[in-house]
């Protein structure tokens, strides 16, 4: 990025976006901390209370789930998401090879097009994979004695078994994707714009007056 | 402005959702304070037997009192007669079997092995009187023994070896004069004592249960409800609830926690959940045998060893027998952790004859039946008696020998010594063909535990059970329990996706830290 850019402060994340962000990040953090030691990976907050907390924390989650698909729907913002293969390779290379020589980043971020291509397919496939299928399997495992005890044949689950393995592998997958996450953060224009960003609302982005203007630019084609 | 209504109800309404998930009901104190109520109130009899003038007189023998109380309770005897207490057998149906009965007569133990042929001395616990062999018929009114359950002066007791006759005596006038409700002292009296010797079998039943204190039987402590044996084992017609699945095979007539506690008697909703797949009992008894020892094992081949020509005994530390010459070795412990196994409330037994054909593992002698599918099985605390008892190898059936007698010289392994008479003579008398040679092979008794119930403080911890090691469940293995089980594909999968992750962030970490250093480097040049 060569230093003539013009950059401009945008408000690029708003107040609920940013809540639900942290919200999610907490929420996640304590979910996983629970949740292992109710796997039985190690002893803190003891069983009993790792699985009240747990519980609580599920349920918190699950509001603020159905307030973020709210806000994502009346605003539009659920558009950030639609996947994209239009500079996916270059994003992939930017990452591979670009980053180490200070090469631009290929995608501008902009008001209405936050994502670059790679997070539209990250964060889309957590969305509406790895987090459906955590609250559904979490779900099971919260509630799956309850069929038995009010004799709801069709609805028996006979073994924990399953719900619990997948409830398991996501919330691997889900810390993985944290540690990916945490790094990848450090990537943006400076190593803190993209926290200070989260934080705030207010980012530093190239001035490229167009893309304002014209909102249409952003509506990918093909989707 | 909007947003900030967004976000400020948002947390509004996560608050109270916590709020309300933390909320505990009340209900659970409340019902138990409605208990406590209840069982304060303590039992007035309507009648003074003592003010009767039927019983104003000197009784000579013990059936001549059940003839007086039969003359005004002029149908109890027909309750009685109904009864197990006085069959010495049910009905039962058993799959596999059909309809059978069961009981004393045809089932046997890995204790004192059964009854038949020594009824001298087992009919000490039978309500009866007079039952000196197999031939006792259970028809006379007059035999029925109404006060060994019933006598609350405390002085009414069978003896050894009499056939179900009181001892020597005694005053039966005052005993009829003070019948009543049955109390501790009547049940235990043979309930805490079966298989010979004080908590030998149950392990949850001993004479400590007497009068216990608090840490031994929550319900039963002087010091708190103070409880009695009728209490729960209530009975209609003299039919009571509760039985034993030593010789029980169905499911009914059940005594039960919940038919006081209900099956949601926690606060904790997550513990209500429990007691769809675990019974109360599994948390609630976190061990028995806490006061006295209980008998773990019994080992008959080694008995007959004989100082002296003369019969021996050996004690522990704590004064129980772990060597007798009439009964072999034993094996006792105190303060026992339960063992664990699914239930559903029917069982199958050993009965005599059953031909053996497996005898590579132990054999049960009673099956309690039960598994995680099946939607009626709980997991329940169980006292697991071994034994190694006497076995004929050829006929392929477990040997009852004749144990019992008054004489030396009639063959009763307990005076003479003689393995192959007391087989041969025990088994003639349950006439099943014996081959001469005798082995010894080894069987299990399951015993359910009921009793000796901890307070709220000392019930089992989650993690006794959720943990991976060791845990109380660690040898039931047909399902999955949180904390303990796990996939180890989707655990090293899980793991080296982490690890792969975090390699993979260092790696280009670093080549951007020393590419960017490089860089500098350069332009400083």
């Amino acid at each position: 990025m060569s230093d003539s850019t013009n950059f401009k402060k945008v408000y690029i994340y708003k107040a609920f976006e940013r809540f639900w962000h942290w919200m999610q990040a907490l929420l996640i953090f304590f979910l996983a901390f629970s949740g292992f030691e109710i796997h039985g990976s190690f002893t803190f907050l003891g069983f009993e209370n790792a699985v009240k907390y747990h519980n609580i924390a599920a349920v918190m989650f699950m509001i603020l789930i159905v307030f973020a698909i709210f806000w994502h729907f009346t605003t539009g913002e659920w558009k950030q998401y639609i996947p994209t293969l239009q500079n996916l390779k270059l994003q992939v290379n930017f990452y591979l090879l670009g980053i180490f020589k200070d090469s631009p980043h290929p995608t501008k971020k902009t008001v209405l097009s936050k994502l670059n291509p790679l997070q539209r397919l990250v964060y889309l496939g957590l969305k509406v994979l790895v987090i459906p299928v955590m609250v559904f399997s979490g779900l099971l495992y919260m509630f799956y004695r309850y069929p038995q005890q009010f004799v709801i044949e069709s609805l028996n689950i006979d073994s924990l078994w399953v719900a619990a393995v997948v409830h398991t592998l996501g919330a691997f997958a889900l810390i993985a994707f944290i540690v990916a996450h945490l790094y990848l953060m450090t990537t943006g224009h400076t190593v803190t714009s993209n926290l200070k960003a989260m934080i705030t609302g207010y980012e530093e982005l190239e001035d490229d007056e167009p893309r304002e203007v014209t909102p249409s630019v952003n509506e990918e084609k093909g989707n | 402005m909007r947003k900030i209504i967004l976000s400020l109800s948002l947390i509004g309404v996560i608050l109270l959702s916590v709020v309300i998930f933390l909320q505990p009901t009340e209900t659970s104190e409340a019902r138990l304070t409605l208990l406590k109520e209840k069982y304060a109130k303590k039992h007035v009899p309507s009648v003074d037997h003592s003010k009767l003038p039927e019983l104003q007189k000197n009784f000579a023998t013990p059936q001549e009192v059940t003839a007086t109380c039969i003359s005004c309770h002029t149908e109890r005897h027909t309750e009685i007669m109904k009864s197990s207490h006085w069959n010495w057998e049910r009905e039962e149906y058993i799959e596999g079997r059909g309809i059978v009965r069961i009981g004393k007569g045809n089932a046997v133990n890995n204790f004192c092995i059964g009854t038949q042929g020594n009824e001298q001395s087992c009919a000490k616990c039978h309500i009866g009187f007079g039952m000196t062999d197999s031939m006792f018929t259970y028809t006379d009114p007059k035999n029925v023994d109404c006060m060994v359950c019933h006598d609350n002066s405390g002085t009414y007791s069978k003896g050894n070896e009499l056939a179900g006759y009181p001892t020597a005596n005694l005053n039966l006038t005052e005993i009829a004069q003070h019948i009543g409700r049955p109390k501790r002292d009547n049940c235990g009296t043979c309930h805490f004592f079966g298989g010979g010797g004080n908590n030998v079998k149950h392990g949850d039943l001993e004479k400590s249960m007497f009068s216990p204190d608090k840490s031994v039987d929550v319900h039963m402590a002087a010091d708190g409800v103070d409880l009695v044996c009728v209490d729960c084992h209530t009975a209609e017609n003299h039919q009571m609830l509760g039985k034993v699945y030593s010789l029980s095979s169905m499911n009914r007539d059940r005594s039960s926690c919940e038919q006081c506690h209900t099956n949601e008697p926690h606060a904790e909703s997550m513990l209500n959940e429990h007691t769809v797949k675990v019974a109360c009992q599994s948390c609630h008894i976190p061990e028995y045998a806490k006061v006295n020892s209980t008998k773990m094992s019994w080992d008959w081949s080694t008995a007959g060893k004989l100082r002296n020509g003369e019969p021996f005994h050996i004690e522990d530390s704590l004064g129980n027998h772990t060597y007798l010459s009439i009964k072999g070795t034993f094996t006792w412990d105190r303060n026992v952790k339960p063992d664990y196994i699914w239930f559903n409330g029917t069982a199958d037994h050993y009965l005599l004859g059953d031909v053996v054909n497996d005898t590579t593992k132990p054999l049960k002698i009673n099956t309690l039946k039960g598994s995680y599918s099946d939607h009626d099985s709980k997991i329940i605390p169980v006292k697991i008696h071994k034994a190694r008892q006497p076995f004929d190898p050829v006929n392929k059936i477990l040997i009852q020998p004749k144990l019992f007698s008054t004489e030396k010289g009639e063959g009763a392994l307990w005076k003479d010594f003689d393995w192959q008479r007391a087989s041969r003579i025990g088994m003639e008398d349950v006439n099943l063909p014996f081959s001469g040679q005798i082995s010894f092979i080894e069987t299990e008794m399951y015993w359910p535990l009921n009793h000796m119930v901890s307070s709220k403080e000392k019930t089992v911890q989650c993690i006794e059970c959720h943990t991976r090691d060791n845990g109380r469940l660690a040898g039931l293995n047909d399902f999955y329990m949180p904390g303990r089980d796990y996939n180890s594909l989707v655990e090293t999968a899980g793991v080296g996706m982490i690890l792969l992750t975090f390699l993979g962030v260092a790696t280009h970490g670093t080549v951007r830290v020393v590419s960017s250093r490089k860089k500098k480097k350069s332009q400083e040049v």
